[in-house]
Formats: structure tokens, C-alpha cells, sequence
């Protein structure tokens, strides 16, 4: 493997994590779903390049995958539920923009220091690819942890399944049969939560999940 | 051999499955008791005829069942033939006792499906020759015994004795879990292949601890009896003789199995932990049965005291075959078999007892009892032979496993490590005591209980029990007497078992002349049951005959208790708590923290002057209360986990993850 095309790979995998940053601290619910389509487009393209350096063409399909599905579908079809929830004009956070990001900052030296001490045998793109996918998938659950909108925790949990995708790509001889299923295990958990939101949006006239906590009479 | 046994458990356990069925119609409960007599039987002789006539084979047999690459394995040595001869008196007894007692169960169905499952699951572990089979009939018997204490779930306090029945036996089954583990890590589950290992001392001395626990939890041993007083006495009484007389043994086969058989040589200081347990549990269990009013319970208090008395001789033959003297280790091993022969029998006897009076007056306390000699003569003659023979008195069968147990501590001198020295008469005196204690219990039983005048209605209207429970008592009340005044052939009967498990024997006891038994040697000590029988016997009719002649025969009847002023009343009696005052007076204030509050009326106030007795149970008190706050504490604590919010518990899992990472990273 030329340098070159390791280098583009390396480039890719982290703009994924840098697109995560990004979703860290956007504090409106538009902003986060254009910032998770940019992340999902890096995703698409970072699956495009591997399929080209491993030349598996079966790869480009779950890159198509991802373009049509996350980085199009998946956003529009939020952009709508948020708008008819009427719910884009909240601001939430829960802590401060700061501290958030140091965290994620820890996390992905964590998730390096990790990967690069189990993986001493596997080639250096795989583990460069793994650790930051690790990164992806930890930074995608502390956006799920950090927020309180339905919404924003889906979009989280939709960044971390990037973060599986990308692990799962850069590892050799992935069969398609797995990453089908990945994503549409994905499809099913959107739409079921989709389908929630709008429960809890009739039931509480919010999709603040602290109105479940209020509602189980449960102290926060 | 072992084909039949195994042949009769496989029925025992098909009976489980038709009690259910049984269980609805009229003549079931015969039926299946019936079918239990016949199993039990047929093992019981085989076991016998092997245990004289075959004791050096070993029969081995594997069924496919149980673990996959294990198969279950059984054994019918000359230990296993012993216990199950054990097993199965009891278990044809209770069978034959219950054909009557059975007929009167209001709900046959709690009882009848786990009877026979019961019986089978003593006989597997008996059996078992690895420790996945072992294992899993323990725990079996643990269940189907525990359906059977709460079978009567409406009666004050029962669920709660099956709850912590459960709690301790499931510790137990863990101690052992964790000791035959430790055994199996350098050999496997194979018994055959932990014999042939060769452990570490760490590791056997950690296993003999756990297996204390875990024996001695499902035994009775202090401080590990707690649920035992609770559970025996709330079973319907056939299966309480069964829980008392004959389960606590097969905890002691559990015991003898894995200490003697399946470990190295042992160490000196495995039997100063055995016999520090030992001697106490004799004592506190029987200072525990003075105390009580209900006859039940009494009993069941009484059998740890027994399973002391048991586990000294174990720690006895321990402690001399530590110290290569293995001809007195055979002595104080065969005293502590005998023992378990000998408690089976008269413990099954009593419990019999105490459940033909609990049929017939429904009453199991005894200050409401009284005067039953007159309303059940027979019933009444079985339980006093019961009664003299667990309390020790010779000719009867008590007395000789006792005897035999302090002639091996009467050779403790011999011992050349110097704390055996000091500890076993130490735990002599602590036997002696005991055995004092018992004498005074069972006088206390059967004076309050059957002597007297009747201290209720019920008790004056009681009558006579069915024929099959009076068979089954006199049954083991002949056996009892047999066994005291003819103890050479069960001594000798005995000896391949002591040769497998300590290798060396007693002298060979028949043939003596007069049937004498003589433990060590002529010079120092011998006994003669059936002289002493024949003389109480013969003294005792010269005695009474000479009073009928010489006496007035007429027949009369005095006012009692007539000092002073004649009160009709039959509670002036002499009562259960007023006979066992002194002792608590001297023994109590410390041991059970007992003390008297007296309220005496002002002058000229009609209330009633009272006097309660406060006894607190202090083992209790400092170590079951404290570990069951610990535990409501913790999981107070723990509860909260449970009404989270969403997102603290995405916190929390992020949170293990991170902490997982943060392992593999550093």
C-alpha cells in the first residue's frame, strides 16, 4: 500500500472524528442534523476509499449505503419529524460546551491508547481505522449522554452506528451480509424511535425525556 | 449389586411423578407409601447383604446422564453400603409409619410427589461417585425436603423456616460447590481421579473448612444450625423423623467422603477444627432442647447435639489417625458410625412418637399435654424406650456408640502433640455435660408429656394411634434394643468400612463369651449389654413381683399434689419450663441472655401477678441478624439502581465502558 493511500484513509477516518466534534457542541437541533449528514457523507466517502484500497467492490455498496441512507434519507426525514414536532428552535445542553469537548478529547486519546496496545499485529491502516472508530463510537455515546432531546440522543446514536460501519470496513474480509445487516438493525431502531417520538410528543407535549422521568414521579 | 440399587432409586423416582396422580384419589397415599416401603426395602437388604457378605467389592456403574463428557458415575463401597443401609432404615420406617400417619394429611398432594423424590435423592448422593452427581442429588434433597416444610404454608412461622432453610442450604451447596471445585482443579470430577491427585496442603486444608461448612450447615453444626430447629419440626412428622434421623447423616457421609476417602492424609489440625465445633454443638444443642416446649422441637435441637457427638468421633479418629495412632482412630470411627446407625433409629422413633400425639390431640406443646401413658400405653412404651436410649442409658443402643466415643477420649494421653492433649477431654467434658443434659431433656419429654394428669381437653380425650405407625415404632424400638444388647455384630459389621476409610479395624468383637465387647483390650475396659440387660430385666421383675405380693393389690387413687389444699386444677402440675428452670437459672443467664420479669400487683389490686421468662438466642443475635441488616442495606441501597433515568443509565453504561477501556488500556 502506498503511502499516499494511506494517508487519504487516515485523512478520512479523521474527519469522521472531527465531524463528531463538531456534533459535540452544536446546540440547535438543525444544525446537529446537517453536521450528522456531513458525518455520514465522510462516511461514505471513507467507505468509497477503502473499497478502492482493498479493492472490494462490495464495499462500494455500503458506501452507497451510507450516502443514500444517512446522509440523505435519514436527515430529511428528521428535518420533517422536527418540524412537525415544532420543536427547532430549543437550545439544549446539559453540560457545558467546554467540558464536553475536553471529555471527547480524552476519550479519543483513550481509545488510541487502547487500540494501539491490542492490535500490535494487524496492519497499521486496519489499526489506525479501528482506533478511530473506537473514537466515532465513544464520542457517539457521549452525545447521547450529554443530551436531553429524544431527537438529539437519536441523531447521537446514529453517529455511534457510523463509528461500527467504519470499524467494520476497515477490517479485511468483512462479508456485505454483516454491514447489510448493521444497517438495517439501524433502519429498524430509527424508525421504531421515530415512531416513539411521536408517542411521547402525544402523551407529554414534549420530547424532553425528562417528562418520563416527571411522569414515573422519579426525582432527577 | 449396584444394579438393583440403582434400579430401586429409578423407581423411587418414578413414584415422584404418580404421587401427583395418587395424590387425588382415596387409596393413594397407600399406594405410594406402600410402593416407597418396597423400594427402601430392597435397598436397604441390598445394601446390608453387600456391606456382610461383600465388602471388599467395589461395584462401579455410568449411566449417560448428567454433564455430556462426565456421565454420571456411582460407587457402592463399603461407606456407601453402610449409609445406605442408614438411608434406608429410615426411609422404610417413615414409609411404614406414614401408611398410617399418611391417611390423616389434609393436603396429600403437598406431601406425596416429593416424599418418594426425596428418598431418591438421599440414595444418588450415597451413591455418587463424581462430583456433578453428588452435587445435584444434594441439592435435590434440599429442594424436595424444603416443598415439604412448607406443605403445611398456613401454619405460624413455616414459611418463613422454609426461607431460611433455603438461604442455608444453598450455602452449604456452595461450600461444597467451592470445595469439590478446588479438589477438581488438578484432576477433574471424577471421585476415582481426586482420590489419585495428589493436592497441595493450602488447598486441602482450604477444603476441609469448606467442607465443614458445607456438611456441617446441612448437619446441624453450631453456629451453622439455625434453620435446623425451624425446618425439622415444621415437616409433617414422618418426614421431620426422615429430616432428623437420616438426612443429617447423609450430611455426615458428605463429610466422611470427602475428608477420609477422597483427601490425603490428614493433618493434626484439621481435627482440633472439627472437634472445637464438635464438643460445643453437643452442648449448646442440648442446653437449646432443655429450653423448649414443643416436643417437635425439642427433637430437633436434640439432633444437633447428636450430630456434636458424631462429629467429636470424626474429629477423634482425625486427630489419632493424624498422629499414626490408627488403631484408636478405628475405635473412635466406628463410635462415630454407630452413632449415626443408632441416632437414626431412635430419632426416627421419637419423631414417630412426637407425630402420633400430634395426630391424635394436635397439640405439640408439651404444657398442654399430659398424662398420655393412660389414653397411648403403646405409643407411650415406644417413645420411653426411645427416650432411654438417646438419653444414654445402658442396655439400650445410646449407650454403646457413647461409650465407645469417650473410651477413644480416654486415650488422648497417648497423643504426643501436646493441644490434642489438652483439647480432647476438654471436649470430653463438653460430651459429658451433654449427655447429662439429654438425660434431663428426655426425662423433662416424656415426664411432662405422657406422665401426669392431662393438661387439656385434648390431651384427656386422646387415644390410641393406628397399627402401622405402632408397627413402625416398635420396629425401631426392637432394633434399638437389639442393637444395645448385641453391639459385637454391628461393631464388627462395621469394620470394612473403618478398614477403607482410617485402615485399621476394631478388635473382632464376636465370639467373646457373654457377648462382651471390648474396644482396646480385656484390662481396661469392656461392656456387657446383655448381662445388663438381663439383670435390669430380672431385678426389675423380682423387684415388682415382690411388691405385688408383699403390697396390698388393691388399686387406688390419691389426690395428687395434695399440700395444703387440694386444687383440681391440672396446671398446679409440675411443667416443661418449671423442670428445666434450675438449668436455665445456671446456664441460661449466659448462654441464651435469659432473664426473669416478675410483676407483682400492688396490695389490693385484683390483676394477676405474672412471671416471663426473656430468653434471647445469642449466635442469633451477633451472627445471622447482623449479616441479614448488611444485606437489607445493600440492597436498600442497590433498589435505587432501579428507578434511574434514561439518561443516567446511558451514563452508567458509558461509564463500565469506559472503565473497561481504561482496564485493557493501562
Amino acid at each position: 500500500m502506498s503511502s499516499l493511500q494511506f494517508d487519504i484513509a487516515h485523512l478520512l477516518a479523521g474527519s469522521l472524528v472531527l465531524a463528531s466534534f463538531m456534533m459535540l457542541y452544536q446546540d440547535r437541533l438543525y444544525a446537529l442534523l446537517n453536521v450528522y449528514a456531513l458525518h455520514a457523507g465522510v462516511l461514505a466517502l471513507s467507505v468509497a476509499w477503502q473499497a478502492y484500497v482493498q479493492h472490494a467492490p462490495h464495499l462500494y455498496v455500503t458506501a452507497l449505503i451510507a450516502l443514500v441512507f444517512k446522509a440523505i434519507i435519514i436527515p430529511v426525514a428528521l428535518h420533517r419529524i422536527i418540524k412537525r414536532l415544532g420543536i427547532h428552535r430549543e437550545i439544549e445542553n446539559v453540560i457545558g460546551i467546554g467540558l464536553t469537548m475536553m471529555a471527547g478529547i480524552g476519550l479519543v486519546a483513550l481509545s488510541m491508547v487502547v487500540m494501539l496496545r491490542v492490535t500490535p499485529g494487524a496492519d497499521a491502516l486496519a489499526r489506525e481505522d479501528l482506533a478511530f472508530a473506537l473514537s466515532v463510537v465513544l464520542l457517539g455515546l457521549l452525545i447521547m449522554v450529554t443530551r436531553r432531546n429524544a431527537v438529539s440522543q437519536v441523531v447521537g446514536f446514529m453517529s455511534l452506528e457510523n463509528g461500527l460501519v467504519l470499524a467494520a470496513t476497515g477490517a479485511k474480509g468483512m462479508p456485505l451480509v454483516v454491514e447489510i445487516s448493521v444497517a438495517f438493525s439501524v433502519l429498524i431502531a430509527f424508525i421504531v424511535i421515530g415512531i416513539f417520538l411521536f408517542r411521547i410528543r402525544e402523551r407529554f407535549d414534549s420530547v424532553d425525556v425528562q417528562a418520563l422521568d416527571r411522569f414515573r414521579g422519579e426525582r432527577r | 449389586m449396584i444394579a438393583v440399587a440403582l434400579w430401586s432409586v429409578a423407581a423411587l423416582l418414578a413414584l415422584a411423578p404418580a404421587g401427583v396422580v395418587l395424590s387425588t384419589r382415596p387409596r393413594g397415599s397407600t399406594i405410594l407409601y406402600g410402593g416407597c416401603l418396597i423400594a427402601t426395602s430392597t435397598l436397604c437388604v441390598t445394601a446390608l447383604s453387600d456391606l456382610l457378605y461383600f465388602p471388599h467389592l467395589t461395584p462401579t456403574a455410568t449411566l449417560p446422564i448428567g454433564l455430556p463428557w462426565l456421565g454420571a458415575h456411582f460407587r457402592l463401597d463399603a461407606l456407601s453400603a453402610f449409609f445406605l443401609v442408614v438411608v434406608n432404615l429410615g426411609g422404610a420406617a417413615a414409609s411404614l409409619f406414614a401408611l398410617g400417619y399418611g391417611q390423616h394429611e389434609d393436603s396429600p398432594g403437598r406431601v406425596l410427589p416429593f416424599y418418594p423424590a426425596y428418598l431418591a435423592g438421599m440414595n444418588v448422593v450415597v451413591l455418587a461417585n463424581d462430583a456433578f452427581s453428588f452435587l445435584v442429588a444434594w441439592e435435590f434433597m434440599s429442594v424436595t425436603s424444603w416443598a415439604m416444610v412448607v406443605s403445611h404454608h398456613r401454619e405460624d412461622g413455616n414459611v418463613r423456616a422454609g426461607y431460611v432453610y433455603l438461604l442455608m442450604a444453598s450455602f452449604g451447596t456452595l461450600a461444597l460447590l467451592l470445595a469439590f471445585g478446588l479438589l477438581a482443579s488438578g484432576a477433574g470430577y471424577d471421585f476415582d481421579a481426586i482420590r489419585a491427585s495428589h493436592p497441595s496442603a493450602a488447598l486441602t486444608g482450604m477444603v476441609v473448612i469448606l467442607t465443614l461448612l458445607g456438611a456441617g450447615s446441612k448437619a446441624g453444626l453450631v453456629p451453622l444450625h439455625a434453620w435446623l430447629p425451624l425446618a425439622h419440626p415444621a415437616a409433617p412428622s414422618h418426614v421431620s423423623g426422615l429430616m432428623s434421623g437420616v438426612m443429617t447423616k447423609v450430611a455426615v457421609y458428605g463429610f466422611v467422603r470427602i475428608v477420609f476417602d477422597l483427601l490425603p492424609e490428614p493433618v493434626w489440625w484439621w481435627s482440633i477444627v472439627v472437634l472445637l465445633v464438635g464438643g460445643p454443638t453437643a452442648t449448646l444443642g442440648v442446653l437449646y432442647a432443655l429450653m423448649q416446649r414443643d416436643i417437635k422441637r425439642v427433637l430437633a435441637y436434640s439432633t444437633i447435639e447428636n450430630i456434636g457427638i458424631i462429629f467429636t468421633g470424626l474429629g477423634l479418629a482425625l486427630a489419632f489417625k493424624a498422629q499414626g495412632l490408627d488403631w484408636v482412630a478405628a475405635l473412635a470411627f466406628t463410635a462415630a458410625l454407630l452413632h449415626v446407625f443408632n441416632h437414626a433409629l431412635f430419632k426416627s422413633l421419637l419423631f414417630f412418637g412426637a407425630g402420633a400425639v400430634l395426630e391424635v390431640t394436635g397439640e405439640r406443646d408439651m404444657e398442654k399435654l399430659g398424662g398420655l401413658i393412660h389414653r397411648m400405653p403403646k405409643t407411650a412404651f415406644a417413645v420411653l424406650v426411645g427416650c432411654v436410649a438417646i438419653s444414654a442409658l445402658p442396655p439400650f443402643n445410646g449407650f454403646v456408640s457413647e461409650w465407645l466415643t469417650f473410651q477413644a477420649i480416654l486415650l488422648s494421653p497417648q497423643l504426643p502433640n501436646w493441644g490434642l492433649k489438652l483439647i480432647i477431654p476438654a471436649v470430653g467434658g463438653l460430651l459429658a455435660l451433654a449427655a447429662a443434659f439429654a438425660a434431663a431433656c428426655f426425662v423433662k419429654l416424656y415426664g411432662i408429656s405422657f406422665l401426669g394428669r392431662p393438661r387439656s381437653d385434648v390431651a384427656a380425650s386422646a387415644h390410641e394411634t393406628d397399627r402401622f405407625s405402632l408397627s413402625a415404632m416398635f420396629a425401631l424400638a426392637a432394633l434399638c434394643l437389639v442393637a444395645g444388647i448385641l453391639p459385637g455384630l454391628f461393631i464388627d459389621a462395621l469394620a470394612p468400612v473403618s478398614k477403607a476409610m482410617v485402615g485399621n479395624v476394631m478388635p473382632h468383637q464376636t465370639g467373646l463369651e457373654w457377648m462382651t465387647i471390648v474396644p482396646i483390650a480385656e484390662s481396661r475396659s469392656s461392656y456387657n449389654g446383655l448381662l445388663v440387660f438381663l439383670f435390669a430385666a430380672l431385678s426389675g421383675m423380682a423387684a415388682s413381683s415382690a411388691i405385688h405380693r408383699l403390697a396390698s393389690d388393691r388399686l387406688r387413687r390419691a389426690p395428687a399434689w395434695d399440700c395444703g389444699y387440694p386444687d383440681p386444677n391440672p396446671a398446679i402440675q409440675y411443667s416443661a419450663s418449671s423442670f428445666s428452670q434450675p438449668i436455665r437459672r445456671v446456664f441460661g443467664s449466659v448462654i441464651f441472655a435469659a432473664h426473669e420479669i416478675g410483676e407483682m400487683p400492688q396490695p389490693l389490686s385484683p390483676a394477676p401477678a405474672r412471671l416471663t421468662v426473656d430468653m434471647r438466642d445469642l449466635i442469633w443475635d451477633a451472627l445471622y441478624a447482623p449479616i441479614a441488616k448488611v444485606i437489607g442495606v445493600a440492597t436498600e441501597r442497590i433498589n435505587m439502581l432501579q428507578f434511574l433515568t434514561i439518561r443516567r443509565y446511558l451514563t452508567l453504561v458509558f461509564a463500565a465502558l469506559i472503565v473497561l477501556l481504561l482496564v485493557v488500556a493501562l
